[in-house]
């Protein structure tokens, strides 16, 4: 294969996904002591999606995630300690333990929140996009959802909405084949939720969200646009978990050794390693390097998380507003 | 011959369109005389007492105790002579089916403040009456033309009188650039530039007392006389903790107490009083003018200037409140002045004693 | 005096103000131009009642007109203070909560709470409610005591053409989200309103009426209502205070009981539903903290528990008027003459 990546942006990528993969991978073992409370929805399986997308933004991009967000805030650079101190409740995270898996956020790094409620993020960017076109800078935004999202009234106002004002936003449909455990072929009505795109006279496309090359390059070109004026896409990434739709589901709707045959055969980690190792872009001892040092992190995330101390009860009154006479 | 004559809302100032009464102070059935108080009424600028226009007895009492009735609208029926009660349900009657509000149309076609630009800042002021010698009334700290709305028309009746909006108060524009007394000054000397007027007799309240007087200093030749009414620039002390706390304040609850000390009677204090003064408060800019100003004044109780030097080169008239609580009565003590003390009345002395503060300083401009 | 401007043209010359002082503030909403895209003019309505009529010229570019799409232009506007913008959008009737209320309620509101106390959400969203137009159960309601239900959200019903301004420009100064609740019935009264800028603080009821023998406690529209109750009553010899909450969160309970524990009697006065109302919260409040001064239950005087009718002989029996407020407080009174 060729790319016009360098090394270190290949290392990047590497690094991103192998960070995202093991921390949900430990959060899947952590989750099953019961020492973490309420419910975690792993993005194991789906790293390339959000490894790709990012790999084209800096800080002042701005992107809303949701359920399914561990994966969207690493790679958008929001830090691995606070996030697991936050999953685990604690002051010391992101959000001071106030928000948890499911509401992770980091405006400072252009993380506008992981989010509870299936398609809000997506006017939520829409607006961001119009900040930056107000503003007048070529900041671009971009909201991820998955195909249970892709049927929600936000998004298909937001998208409207973002034709119609000629944002710099970007749709990421993230079609992982179950909207909880009912299944896209069914709940999706027309063959692709790219299809969808022209509806609201932007482009779409649909692409293998198993491949980081296919992701890198189709983002690249939707942000393109959208940075040079020309307004929105819509992008499908066809791509699966690995895990249940939160810890404990035990995805019954799901066919016997599906998820075992797309590990062996379609992992994104393990096409990334072997394209770029054949191709004689990166060495395995470079991406050996990277799986030890990214073992270190989590490790080391895990232990002062759960060493960490919880929130105070003072802290459930603070934070409501900014200010309150 | 027997008269049935209408006692009817007065209206006291520019803006009154309509008081609650409040209280009556007579009975139906008793003899009044002209002069007399009869009923007191809240306006929404102060309390007042109504005063029989004319002598008779008081037959019937129309307005109840806490309603609240437009200007003109019928308070009470006086019969001079005999009448029956159906020739007094009669007139009332008819009154009432006549009566129409004036639905502010009256304040249109009445005499308003004028606005200008007046040396490269916006200023209002307020003209009545013409002739003679005009008369310029200039406020006190936070305070604005409207101050003067129980004794301006009074005095206009034997001259021109301006009242205007110091720089940073009522209507003028709040932005002040040293926020000094000469600031004040020369805006009232613009004023009297833009108005062609080579020369006037001053009054003024409290610090405005002490913009007269220092307007006097900058330029005697235009000052023809001094009314100095609670004046600051005439002694040493002044109540500090008054500023401080007036300054400060930023809700009704907080500014009752310093707008409370400015009265004898704290039940001139009215909501609409405390209400006016938080809109005024809340105006851009006003905050920084006032705080310019009261460090230009004077620092915790002490005030920053001696003006009575200037006192003796024009005719000058002391009027205070033996009351006063921001300022001491006792600064009126050895004056080179004409003064008047009246007794029970505070700092807002002008208001609380209109009428012998009216009486007191026309007699003394017909003299200058 | 003052110049005289109504209720809306206050509302608008707050806008202008903080759109020329804030380059950050913009407007977006359904018809706020009027006109975008059509073959008329750019800003043919300025608002569906023409309340931000001619701003488009002012602030080209900032007056958005926005497709009928209540989540996606609402969570842009919310998305957009989240980016450092101060946006106005203007949800026409508050009825169409029901489109948008996710963004509002779900993201808006939690922001900044969720993401530990570093998110700011300056969002003002205007919206006109109430009764009286005969635009029936879907273009009528109130839903004020649901705003007010909701931690993170600041809720203001600014009864008069001052108030409007000097709440609206606080609002869109004001850090938090906000919901600016417009009377469609007070837009065109008129009032005494400074031409300078000035914000109105939330938090502080207004005592319309001082009054020493009953306290009213109303807001929006209702004020009125209650100040001509309170006048027809006192000539009857009773003295009624009456006090104008202006914003329902954050809620002055200092005023309210400040005036309770003078009078000893209360009366609240809501146009909205009955039910976990803030005629019910105010209620509870006295109750739990003033219980001692109170001579006699309290009174309450709001809608019925329907939705708002369309046939005026239905509406006007719907909306709390003078005359049932003179009814509840009589009742009051007499309730506890032996007290008096």
């Amino acid at each position: 294969m060729s790319t016009h990546l360098s090394p270190e942006q290949l290392l990047h990528a590497y690094e991103v996904m192998r960070t995202i993969r093991v921390f949900e991978e430990r959060l899947h073992v952590e989750f099953a002591t019961g020492e973490i409370p309420g419910f975690v929805h792993l993005y194991a399986g789906e790293e390339a999606s959000a490894a790709g997308v990012m790999a084209h933004l800096r800080h002042s991009d701005c992107i809303a995630s949701n359920h399914r967000g561990h994966g969207h805030c690493i790679a958008k650079g929001v830090d691995v300690y606070g996030m697991m101190a936050e999953i685990y409740g604690k002051k010391t995270g992101v959000c001071g333990g106030k928000g948890g898996s499911m509401h992770i956020a980091d405006l400072e790094k252009g993380m506008l929140g992981a989010n509870g409620i299936v398609g809000a993020g997506a006017p939520l960017v829409a607006g961001a996009a119009l900040a930056a076109k107000i503003k007048g800078t070529d900041d671009v935004a971009i909201v991820f959802f998955g195909d249970g999202g892709s049927n929600e009234g936000a998004v298909f106002e937001a998208m409207n909405l973002a034709s119609v004002m000629n944002l710099p936003c970007i749709f990421v449909a993230e079609n992982n084949g179950y909207a909880e455990a009912t299944a896209s072929n069914w709940s999706v009505a027309c063959d692709h939720i790219a299809d969808r795109a022209a509806g609201f006279g932007m482009p779409g496309v649909t692409i293998d969200g198993f491949d980081y090359f296919a992701v890198h390059e189709a983002a690249g070109a939707a942000i393109e646009r959208a940075r040079s004026g020309q307004g929105p896409s819509l992008i499908e990434v066809k791509l699966s978990r690995y895990y249940g739709h939160f810890e404990g589901d035990a995805q019954t709707y799901r066919a016997p050794d599906e998820v075992k045959n797309l590990r062996e055969q379609r992992d994104c980690l393990m096409q990334f390693r072997n394209k770029t190792t054949r191709a004689g872009l990166l060495s395995p001892e470079q991406l050996d390097a990277i799986d030890a040092r990214v073992a270190d992190l989590i490790e080391d995330a895990v232990v002062r998380a759960k060493a960490a101390p919880k929130p105070q009860p003072a802290d459930l009154l603070s934070d409501v507003y900014v200010s309150y006479p | 011959m027997s008269q049935i004559l209408t006692l009817t809302m007065p209206k006291w100032g520019l803006s009154m369109t309509e008081g609650r009464v409040d209280t009556w102070l007579r009975q139906e059935g008793d003899e009044i005389n002209t002069g007399d108080e009869i009923l007191d009424v809240e306006t929404d600028k102060i309390n007042g007492t109504v005063e029989a226009p004319f002598s008779g007895t008081l037959r019937r009492l129309v307005a109840q105790p806490d309603e609240t009735l437009p200007v003109g609208a019928l308070l009470a029926v006086v019969v001079q002579g005999e009448a029956d009660e159906a020739e007094i349900d009669a007139v009332v009657q008819r009154f009432q089916a006549e009566f129409v509000a004036a639905e502010g149309s009256e304040q249109a076609t009445g005499p308003v403040p004028q606005k200008a630009d007046v040396g490269g800042r916006l200023l209002r002021w307020f003209e009545l009456g013409e002739g003679g010698t005009p008369l310029v009334l200039v406020h006190g700290f936070a305070g604005d033309l409207n101050n003067w709305l129980f004794n301006h028309p009074a005095l206009a009746a034997e001259r021109r009188v301006i009242a205007l909006d110091l720089p940073g108060h009522g209507e003028s524009a709040k932005a002040l650039q040293r926020g000094d007394l000469d600031e004040l000054s020369q805006a009232v000397l613009a004023l009297l530039d833009h108005l062609d007027i080579p020369r006037a007799h001053l009054a003024g309240h409290s610090m405005g007392g002490a913009v007269c007087l220092n307007l006097a200093r900058l330029a005697p030749q235009r000052v023809a006389s001094l009314g100095l009414v609670a004046s600051v620039g005439l002694g040493e002390t002044i109540n500090g903790q008054y500023l401080q706390s007036f300054v400060a304040a930023a809700n009704r609850n907080a500014l009752k107490a310093p707008m409370t000390q400015l009265f004898a009677d704290p039940g001139l204090v009215t909501r609409q009083m405390l209400e006016d003064m938080l809109r005024f408060k809340r105006l851009e800019g006003v905050q920084q003018a006032l705080e310019q100003l009261s460090a230009a004044l004077a620092e915790g109780d002490r005030q920053r200037h001696d003006l009575r030097a200037v006192l003796g080169q024009h005719p000058a008239l002391v009027l205070w409140g033996s009351e006063d609580a921001i300022i001491p009565a006792s600064h009126s003590d050895g004056l080179d002045a004409e003064v008047l003390l009246v007794p029970g009345a505070g700092h807002m002395v002008q208001m609380e004693a209109a009428e012998q503060v009216n009486q007191r300083l026309a007699e003394f401009l017909r003299k200058h | 005096m003052a110049r005289k401007i109504s209720y809306q043209q206050a509302i608008n010359e707050a806008l202008a103000q903080e759109m020329r002082r804030d380059s950050t503030v913009f407007i977006i909403g359904e018809d706020v131009a009027g006109g975008a895209g059509a073959p008329g003019e750019d800003d043919a309505w300025g608002g569906v009642l023409g309340v931000t009529k001619g701003l488009y010229h002012q602030f080209p570019g900032r007056v958005l007109d926005a497709p009928l799409s209540e989540i996606g232009y609402v969570g842009a506007a919310v998305g957009a203070a989240t980016q450092g913008l101060r946006p106005v959008c203007e949800l026409m009737f508050v009825d169409f909560a029901g489109c948008c209320l996710d963004q509002i309620l779900n993201q808006a509101a939690k922001f900044r709470y969720m993401f530990g106390g570093k998110a700011v959400t300056p969002l003002v969203m205007r919206t006109m409610y109430g009764a009286g137009l005969r635009a029936a159960a879907q273009h009528s309601q109130m839903l004020t005591s649901l705003w007010t239900h909701i931690p993170g959200l600041k809720v203001v019903c600014p009864a008069t053409p001052y108030d409007a301004k000097g709440l609206l420009i606080q609002a869109i100064r004001d850090n938090d989200p906000v919901i600016f609740c417009e009377h469609k019935l007070l837009y065109s009264m008129q009032g005494e309103v400074p031409e300078e800028v000035y914000t109105v603080p939330f938090g502080e009821a207004n005592f319309v009426r001082d009054g020493d023998d009953i306290t009213l406690v109303t807001y929006g529209r209702m004020v009125h209502v209650a100040l001509e109750a309170a006048n027809n009553l006192a000539r009857q010899g009773i003295d009624c205070e009456v006090l104008d909450l202006r914003t329902t969160s954050p809620l002055d309970e200092d005023s309210i009981l400040e005036s309770v524990e003078k009078t000893g009697r209360l009366v609240v006065i809501d146009e909205a539903n009955p039910r976990c109302s803030m005629a019910t919260d105010i209620s509870a409040l006295v109750a739990q903290k003033a219980f001692a001064a109170l001579k006699g239950p309290i009174e309450m005087v709001t809608a019925p528990h329907t939705p708002v009718p369309f046939s005026d002989a239905l509406e006007d029996l719907y909306i709390p008027d003078a005359a049932k407020i003179e009814a509840a407080v009589r009742k009051v009174i007499e309730g506890t003459r032996s007290a008096a």
